[in-house]
């Protein structure tokens, strides 16, 4: 058989083996996929941005289509940083930026750490790298609801095990007030760097051992071969990986909504679940959907320069 | 990268702490789940002094869990099986065909991933109601709307993976396929598909996790009858009591077959993961 893979990039002359399968055969089996995107994530946010342009108080929203036009009144509210509905959302916007570097930096600090150190085989390592996915396989509200429990100011672990160590003389409160931010970062940085871990581990196994053999037949040192080795073979993995966890820790709203209730400390007030809030316990959903709106402008333009970013640079390597 | 003493000692120190941080809640979690309703509201204590099972049998009175089990089994099983069938077609057509859009399709499926869930809840849940005026099709508060909506959430990245999976997998297989006479369908069912089986089995677990876990729509979507495990374990809190010791035995309940599903499967998934991510 002499054709190889390179002809078979371009479409063929229907042959007539071929003649089965017409130019319209790919479109038909990604059609499934694309009308269910449409239903449920493409017209609801094009809806949404609609809706943004409206009027839109409980007094239209059992009519919606009917609500009178509010032109661009609905942004200039969540824009305006005199008013409460602006500065709000400015403090939200500020706190999840806050929350999404940490998080994600030390998440992925984390990974990276327990993949080196797993990457040779050593007794119980399996053990040891199934356990460390654990709080990935767990149902999200199930780990955190746990963390909720251990943040309880009388009866929690943390109040304990900190009083026990000599740091604490009394037993704080981690779920209202200022704390309430750490608290929000341990339970998701838990949760998250399993996943940095899971894709990190996967990376190093690609990278073959004799490439470190030279490295440290040339007098490298351990450091410096994650340095020089490492850290260059995984950037495929980190770039795919970075930006699905920015994604998701910027929009989380499972672990405000389950370690606080719908009751959020201000400290808390992560910007997907500020919105919740905006929209659904001020019946506020016109500055709610100007805020999503603004929100997907905001990760669309990061996420645009991060992948042109990568383009240029890939293209120069 | 040779292994001195001084690399056995960091790996010993990392292990350990990182040991300790994934474990201590899921210790909290058992060791609670053990104790009777006074001990968990009193003074925190590492052991459960008073050990009980009872928490395991009150759990499904407090609240009607089973039927909440039933209803999470439902609608996760089910919005896995479309999602996984709509991602295969979808994935062997990126991976098998360069034809026009397809870039354009890839793009825009992942980037419906960044969409925050806030954004399209309220328009997806004002359009369910008015397709229920329009044509008597009830989705808000039904299991068929949850489904809908979730074999959609695992799409982008399942899609995603298993073409990475595809790509793997020389061409010449299919092609071979088709020359004894297979249309492509059956190239994809009959070669394709067996040969990528631990990606498949990888992106099955990965949507129905998704959807076991969901949190935000199930909380808007359902009513009482056909409320999900996520909801459902807020019930335990009520006016009078917390009744944590419940809440973590439920938790448990609701986590150990996912959580052996995956650590059983793990190796696939690490398999998908890097086809994906390395192409």
């Amino acid at each position: 058989m002499t054709a190889n893979a390179s002809t078979a990039r371009r479409p063929r002359r229907p042959t007539k083996r071929r003649v089965r399968q017409g130019w319209w055969f790919p479109y038909l089996i990604i059609l499934p996929a694309i009308v269910f995107e449409l239903l449920i994530h493409i017209i609801p946010m094009l809806t949404g941005i609609w809706m943004s342009f409206k009027q839109l108080t409980k007094f239209f929203i059992a009519n919606w289509s009917a609500a009178p036009d509010a032109g661009l009144d609905n942004y200039r509210r969540v824009l305006d940083m005199s008013g409460s509905v602006g500065m709000g959302f400015r403090n939200s916007l500020l706190i999840t930026c806050a929350f999404t570097i940490i998080v994600v930096g030390l998440s992925w600090a984390l990974g990276m750490l327990a993949a080196v150190v797993l990457q040779r085989p050593f007794r119980g390592r399996a053990v040891v790298r199934t356990l460390f996915l654990v709080p990935y396989a767990l149902p999200m509200y199930a780990g955190i609801i746990a963390w909720k429990f251990m943040f309880q100011k009388d009866n929690g672990a943390i109040n304990h095990i900190l009083q026990s160590l000599g740091i604490l003389d009394e037993g704080a409160f981690w779920l209202i007030g200022n704390n309430a931010f750490f608290a929000l970062v341990i339970v998701a940085i838990w949760r998250w760097w399993p996943f940095a871990f899971l894709m990190l581990m996967a990376g190093l196994q690609s990278i073959p051992e004799d490439v470190y053999e030279a490295a440290a037949l040339d007098g490298a040192r351990p450091l410096r071969q994650w340095w020089s080795i490492t850290l260059p073979m995984l950037r495929p993995v980190n770039l795919v990986l970075l930006l699905n966890m920015f994604l998701w820790t910027f929009n989380d709203f499972n672990t405000p909504y389950v370690l606080y209730g719908t009751a959020n400390p201000p400290a808390g007030d992560l910007i997907s679940f500020h919105i919740y809030n905006a929209s659904f316990l001020t019946w506020n959903f016109g500055a709610g959907s100007a805020m999503s709106t603004l929100l997907l402008l905001m990760l669309l333009a990061l996420s645009g320069m991060y992948i042109v970013y990568l383009n240029r640079r890939s293209e120069n390597a | 990268m040779r292994e001195g003493r001084g690399f056995k000692l960091l790996r010993v120190v990392v292990v350990l702490a990182l040991a300790a941080f994934v474990a201590l809640p899921l210790y909290v979690m058992i060791s609670s789940s053990l104790k009777p309703l006074q001990d968990v509201q009193g003074d925190f204590s590492w052991w459960p002094t008073h050990l009980t099972v009872s928490p395991f049998l009150d759990m499904w009175k407090t609240v009607p869990l089973g039927r909440y089990f039933v209803n999470s089994i439902i609608v996760a099983t089910i919005a896995t099986i479309f999602s996984l069938i709509i991602a295969i077609f979808a994935s062997y057509a990126v991976s098998r065909y360069r034809f026009r859009g397809r870039g354009a399709f890839t793009t825009a499926i992942l980037s419906t991933q960044m969409f925050p869930g806030v954004l399209f809840l309220l328009p997806l849940f004002m359009i369910f109601s008015n397709i229920n005026t329009a044509i008597g099709v009830q989705l808000v508060g039904t299991r068929g709307g949850l489904v809908l909506t979730y074999l959609t959430f695992s799409l982008p990245f399942s899609i995603w993976m298993l073409s990475g999976y595809f790509n793997g997998i020389p061409r010449e297989l299919d092609d071979a396929a088709k020359v004894d006479g297979c249309g492509p369908l059956a190239a994809l069912f009959r070669v394709v598909l067996p040969a990528a089986r631990p990606g498949v089995v990888a992106v099955a677990i990965y949507a129905f996790m998704t959807s076991w876990g969901e949190v935000l729509f199930a909380s808007v979507m359902t009513t009482d009858a056909n409320r999900t495990l996520a909801v459902g374990l807020r019930l335990y809190s009520t006016q009078t009591a917390v009744y944590w010791n419940q809440i973590m035995a439920a938790s448990l309940a609701v986590s150990v077959p996912v959580v052996i599903a995956f650590l059983l499967l793990q190796r696939s998934f690490v398999a998908g993961l890097t086809a994906g991510a390395v192409k």
